[in-house]
């Protein structure tokens, strides 16, 4: 690891201050994924800006429509919430499959948000739920958030403080793991939301990051079952090809995920 | 440098650090206590985990400094004197070792998997609870026997040794 400086400030306004008067400084949070890339030498910033103790970016809180959980929690502290695992159990499951224990209690979910790696668990839940994604300056429909792989809509120094997941109907996940990174190669998330619009979401599989499958939303929202999404094939052209599974392969493991995550899918 | 001042196995410490110093470098290399391992330092082996406030890490994946005002516990910590904590005994019973390299992290990750699964915890839980570990001796079997066998026989003990 390249040498780098420290900081842990009080408040939010402060981390925010660090980051804006330094072009090379960068938020840390869990650091699951930061201090890998750093020590591997692919990321090398002046200062760490650790937000991860913020009280600003804590909290589970469930009201009747949504459960709003701060950037800082770790996905051991949501996959373990008993408020979360009530509301949107699909979520709750999500998350205790991230990575493993030792990483579920150190990594946050804004880390992976802020980061969207294109094979990470938690896009596919924001974006077939449609959650709101609330900035230290703005909000964000999930629909705009995710901009392509590592790419986002946060400009700048912006600071992600929470997330608002609108509680659906019913919702599924399913996820076919790399056996050795235990990311996923596929993951679909099902949901139908409670305006009764069916939203899917994929991640692992597409070039461009998570993606959500209208051809697959408008078949469930007609018929809800494994049946209707099975001989949905999303575009090989557009899907990733690597060592680990070639693009033909990763467009059938979609289909085979959307079946598992609407059996799977719980109110 | 960064001052980092933090309980490791209940005695208080103050040090002054580089900055980029990882928890498992600070443990070893500052204050010696070589027990906790660095496997594959990439994350994904397991050997370097210990307790940071009473929850498994990866200690060659956090900054000492992010350990500031926390209570590490390591291997070194986990014996009451010459008695061995109970899930120490159960790998010695068990023989859950071959070259005894991811043991440390392994013992560690099963103290954690036991105080948050309690004694009644089964083998498929315990082999996915264990997928952070990874032994290369491929000495599963032996360590999934051991961390059954201590959380069966000390499941509530094993939490109040914390």
């Amino acid at each position: 690891m390249y040498e780098t400086s420290y900081k842990r400030p009080a408040s939010l306004a402060e981390a925010a201050a660090i980051i804006a008067a330094d072009d090379e400084a960068k938020f840390l949070a869990g650091g699951q994924t930061l201090l890998p890339t750093m020590k591997q030498r692919l990321a090398a910033p002046s200062q760490l800006v650790d937000i991860a103790r913020l009280a600003e970016l804590k909290g589970i809180s469930v009201s009747s429509e949504a459960v709003t959980i701060g950037a800082a929690m770790t996905h051991y502290s949501i996959a373990s919430s008993p408020e979360v695992q009530g509301a949107i159990p699909t979520l709750a499951k999500l998350a205790s499959g991230i990575g493993d224990p030792q990483v579920r209690h150190r990594g946050t979910l804004g880390g992976s948000l802020a980061n969207n790696d294109p094979s990470a668990d938690y896009p596919a839940a924001v974006l077939a739920l449609g959650a709101t994604l609330v900035t230290d300056r703005r909000e964000i429909a999930a629909d705009d958030y995710f901009q392509g792989m590592f790419t986002t809509a946060l400009e700048e120094g912006e600071i992600l403080v929470r997330v608002v997941f609108p509680i659906p109907r019913k919702a599924g996940y399913s996820k076919f793991l790399n056996p050795a990174s235990r990311y996923a190669m596929a993951g679909v998330f099902v949901a139908t939301l409670a305006d009764g619009a069916v939203r899917v979401a994929v991640t692992g599989a597409g070039q461009g990051g998570v993606f959500r499958a209208t051809a697959m939303e408008e078949a469930l929202g007609d018929n809800w079952s494994a049946d209707a999404v099975a001989g949905i094939k999303v575009d090989p052209s557009d899907m990733l090809s690597d060592i680990h599974g070639d693009a033909a392969y990763r467009a059938n493991l979609v289909s085979v995920m959307a079946k598992r995550a609407v059996v799977a899918a719980a109110g | 440098m960064v001052s980092v001042s933090l309980t490791v196995n209940g005695k208080a410490v103050t040090r002054e650090v580089e900055d980029r110093t990882l928890l498992v470098g600070f443990l070893r290399e500052t204050l010696g206590l070589t027990g906790t391992h660095v496997g594959c330092d990439t994350s994904q082996c397991g050997a370097c985990v210990v307790h940071v406030d009473g929850v498994a890490v990866k200690s060659c994946t956090m900054l000492a400094a992010q350990a500031d005002g926390c209570a590490v516990l390591t291997i070194e910590g986990l014996a009451q004197g010459d008695q061995l904590h109970p899930v120490q005994a159960a790998f010695r019973e068990h023989h859950g070792l071959q070259c005894g390299f991811c043991t440390p992290g392994m013992i560690m990750a099963a103290v954690d998997i036991i105080r948050r699964h309690g004694p009644g915890i089964d083998e498929t839980t315990i082999r996915h609870e264990l997928e952070g570990n990874i032994c290369r001796c491929t000495g599963y079997h032996n360590i999934v026997k051991a961390v059954k066998a201590a959380a069966e026989q000390s499941g509530g003990m094993a939490e109040a040794a914390e």
